[in-house]
C-alpha cells in the first residue's frame, strides 16, 4: 500500500471520534504550547541580561590589588595596597590590546553643600572614565587628562547624589566639600538604575584620581585598583594575559609564583549571568517537556483503546491482504497526524502564551524558530514513539482471531 | 502435474496447542478441486470445516501437510506472501458480512484494492463494476446501516470480486439471512461460477446451500468422510 493513501485512512477514523481527537491531541497542543513558552521566557531573560551587560561593557577588566602571604599567612584580597599609578602608567604604554586605562581610589566621605549633608562613595578615577565604563553624562562635562593631572578639584554627581543635595535645582557650577575640601560640580551622570545589591551606581561622586590621593587618602604612591578596556571584546583575553605578564615583571613576582594582584573580567561575569539564564532556560523547557510526555501517554493509552475497539476492522483488512506493515503504518500515522496537528495548534497556543506573558507580566520573551522546531519535531517523535507500540500490536494480531473477536 | 487443479492439497494436518494439550482440527485431508468448480464443505460443528477454509483462504497454514494453490506451494509461505495471496486470488464472504462499520458500500468494495498496487481512478472504477455484477446499481452511497442483510452480503461478495480473485470461498454465507434471501446470494454464487468461470467453495452445514454445489465433500472428525460429485 502506498504510504500516502493511509493519511485519508487516518483521518477518516480520527473524525469519527472528533471528541476523543481533540481531548488527546490536547496533551501535546499543551505540551508544545509549554515548551514554546518557558523556552521563550528563558531566552528573553538571557537576551535581557546580555543586553544589560553590554551596555556596561564587556570589553571591561579590573585590576584589583591581591592578597599579600607574610610568612603562610594569607591575607584577603585587596588588604594589601600594592598597586602604583606607575603600574597603569604601563599597562597603558606597554599593552597594545588595552585602549584606556584609569586608576582608581575609591572612599567614602561626608558631602556637604548648605545645610545638606550626604554620606556616599567617592571614586577617584581617570579622564577615561566614562569610556571605559560606557557611561553618559546628563548634564555638563567629564574632567579631561589635564584637569587629572593637576589634580584639579572638580567632580560629576551621581543622579541620585545630585537629587539628595540639590533637590533638582541645578547642580552645574556650584562648590560643594568633600571632607571640608570644595570641590566644583562640572558634572551629572546620567542614572543608570540600580545594579544589584552591594553597589548602587547612581549614589556616588566621581573626582580626579590624583585629587583624591591627594587630598583626600594622602598616599599618591598607591591607587586601589586600575579599570582597563581593552581594544575589543574579542582582544580582552589577550589584554588580561598583556596586563598580567607586565604586572608580574613590574612587581617581580617569581615564575611559579602567585600574582600579588587579581584581574577581575566583566564578561566572565557576563558569561556566568548569561549560564544560569541558560540553565534557567533549559530548566523551564525541561518542565513543560514532562507535559509533553504525558500527552504522548494520552496519545499510547487512547491509541490501545483504539486498536481494541477495532479489532475485527483489523481482521477485515487482512483477510483482503492489508500486509502487518500496512496495518503498522495505518495507526502510526493516526498517532503522528494526531501528535502533529497537535503540534500545529501548540505552536499557536504558545506563540499566544508568550505575547499574553510579555504583555501583562512585563517580562521580555523571546520566541526562536528553534524553539519551534524544537517543539515540533519533540511532539512529531513523541508520537511514532507512543504510536509505535499500539500500532505493532495492531499488526501482531492474528486474522482469524481478529476476525472472530466480538 | 495437472493444472486444471487450482487446489491440490496434500496430506493436510493442523494441530493446535491449547496450553499443554494438542487438539488436532484436521488429521490428513488430501483433496483437489479444478478451476471452474462448484465445491461445498460439509460437516458438523467441530468437524475441522472451518480449520481447512482458514488453510485454503491463507489465513492459516497446516502444521503438517503441502498445499498448492494454482501451483504455488502457499503452504511455505510467510505472513506477507499469504497476504498477497489473500489480496490477489481470494475472496471471501463472511457468515456475519464482516463489513466496516459507518462506511458505503462503494469504499468497503474498494477496501482490497487499497492493498494493491491500483490507483484511486481505477479502484472507484472496478468497484463499480463489481457492485453492478451483484445486482447493487443505484446503492453505491448508501452506508452498511443503511443496507439490509441480503444487501450487505452483496457488498461482501463485491467485495470480495472486486480483485478478480480465482476462488470465491464462502463460510455459512446464508447463515444470517432469511431463506428467501439465502437462496438468492446461493443463486447469486451459482451465476458467478457459470458465468465468470469463478471456483467457488461454500463452507456450510445447510443441505439447501450444499445442494446448489457440484461436488460435495463431507468432514468428520478432521477426516474426509465421504466425497460426492454430480
Amino acid at each position: 500500500m502506498n504510504l500516502l493513501r493511509t493519511i485519508p485512512v487516518s483521518l477518516r477514523a480520527l473524525s469519527r471520534n472528533k471528541m476523543r481527537t481533540f481531548l488527546t491531541a490536547l496533551g501535546i497542543i499543551i505540551g508544545v504550547g509549554a515548551v514554546i513558552s518557558m523556552i521563550s521566557i528563558g531566552q528573553g531573560a538571557k537576551r535581557a541580561v546580555e543586553a544589560r551587560f553590554n551596555s556596561m561593557g564587556t570589553n571591561l577588566l579590573f585590576v584589583h590589588a591581591g592578597s599579600r602571604s607574610y610568612r603562610g599567612r594569607h591575607g584577603g584580597g585587596g588588604t594589601y595596597q600594592n598597586l602604583t599609578p606607575d603600574d597603569a602608567k604601563a599597562i597603558q604604554e606597554q599593552a597594545d590590546a588595552v585602549k584606556y586605562v584609569s586608576p582608581n581610589v575609591s572612599t567614602r566621605a561626608q558631602v556637604i553643600y548648605g545645610n545638606k549633608n550626604w554620606n556616599t562613595s567617592i571614586q577617584g578615577v581617570g579622564a577615561k572614565y566614562l569610556e571605559i565604563r560606557n557611561w553618559e553624562l546628563e548634564d555638563g562635562i567629564f574632567f579631561d587628562e589635564n584637569m587629572v593631572k593637576i589634580g584639579a578639584k572638580v567632580c560629576i554627581l551621581g543622579s541620585e547624589v545630585n537629587e539628595n543635595i540639590f533637590e533638582g535645582a541645578d547642580s552645574i557650577g556650584h562648590i560643594i566639600r568633600i571632607k571640608k575640601i570644595p570641590f566644583r560640580v562640572i558634572g551629572v551622570f546620567k542614572s543608570r538604575g540600580e545594579s544589584g545589591g552591594w553597589f548602587n551606581r547612581d549614589d556616588m561622586i566621581a573626582i580626579p584620581y590624583t585629587t583624591a590621593q591627594r587630598r583626600i587618602t594622602g598616599r599618591t604612591d598607591r591607587i586601589g585598583s586600575i579599570d582597563v578596556s581593552a581594544v575589543s571584546m574579542v582582544r580582552s583575553v589577550e589584554a588580561q594575559e598583556q596586563i598580567e605578564e607586565i604586572l608580574r615583571i613590574r612587581h617581580k613576582i617569581a615564575p611559579g609564583a602567585e600574582d600579588d594582584f587579581h584581574i577581575g573580567n566583566m564578561s566572565e561575569i557576563a558569561e556566568g549571568a548569561a549560564e544560569s539564564t541558560k540553565i534557567l532556560t533549559i530548566l523551564l523547557g525541561g518542565i513543560a517537556s514532562v507535559s509533553l510526555l504525558v500527552g504522548g501517554i494520552g496519545i499510547m493509552n487512547i491509541m490501545l483503546v483504539s486498536v481494541t475497539e477495532r479489532i475485527r476492522e483489523i481482521g477485515i483488512r487482512m483477510s483482503v491482504g492489508a500486509r502487518e506493515k500496512d496495518i503498522l503504518f495505518q495507526f502510526l500515522t493516526e498517532a503522528i497526524v494526531l501528535s502533529v496537528m497537535g503540534g500545529f495548534i501548540g505552536i499557536g497556543v504558545g506563540v499566544g502564551t508568550s505575547k499574553l506573558i510579555s504583555h501583562f507580566a512585563g517580562w521580555q520573551t523571546l520566541i526562536s524558530a528553534g524553539s519551534i522546531m524544537l517543539a515540533f519535531l519533540f511532539a512529531g517523535s513523541v508520537g511514532i514513539f507512543f504510536g509505535y507500540y499500539p500500532a505493532r500490536k495492531a499488526s501482531k494480531l492474528d486474522p482469524i482471531e481478529a476476525l472472530r473477536y466480538e | 502435474m495437472d493444472n486444471n487443479k487450482i487446489i491440490r492439497m496434500e496430506n493436510i494436518t493442523r494441530v493446535y496447542k491449547v496450553g499443554e494439550t494438542e487438539v488436532k482440527a484436521l488429521r490428513g485431508v488430501s483433496y483437489s478441486i479444478q478451476q471452474g468448480d462448484l465445491v461445498a464443505i460439509m460437516g458438523p460443528s467441530g468437524s475441522g470445516k472451518s480449520t481447512l477454509m482458514n488453510i485454503i483462504g491463507c489465513l492459516d497454514k497446516p502444521t503438517e501437510g503441502k498445499y498448492f494453490l494454482e501451483n504455488q506451494e502457499v503452504s511455505t509461505f510467510d505472513k506477507n506472501k499469504l497476504a498477497h495471496i489473500r489480496n490477489k486470488n481470494i475472496g471471501f464472504v463472511f457468515q456475519n458480512f464482516n463489513l466496516l462499520a459507518r462506511t458505503t458500500a462503494l469504499e468497503n468494495t474498494e477496501l482490497p484494492l487499497l492493498y494493491s498496487n491500483v490507483s484511486r481512478k481505477n479502484a472507484k472504477e472496478l468497484a463499480l463494476q463489481a457492485l453492478s455484477s451483484v445486482g447493487l446499481e443505484g446503492r453505491e452511497l448508501h452506508r452498511t446501516n443503511q443496507l439490509s442483510g441480503g444487501e450487505m452480503q452483496r457488498v461482501a461478495i463485491a467485495r470480495a470480486l472486486v480483485n478478480s480473485p480465482s476462488i470465491l470461498l464462502a463460510d455459512e454465507p446464508t447463515g444470517n439471512l432469511d431463506t428467501k434471501t439465502g437462496k438468492e446470494i446461493i443463486e447469486l454464487f451459482g451465476k458467478l461460477n457459470q458465468e465468470k468461470n469463478i471456483t467457488v467453495i461454500l463452507v456450510t452445514h445447510d443441505p439447501d446451500v450444499s445442494s446448489a454445489a457440484h461436488k460435495r465433500v463431507h468432514l468428520r472428525d478432521g477426516q474426509i468422510e465421504e466425497e460426492e460429485k454430480e
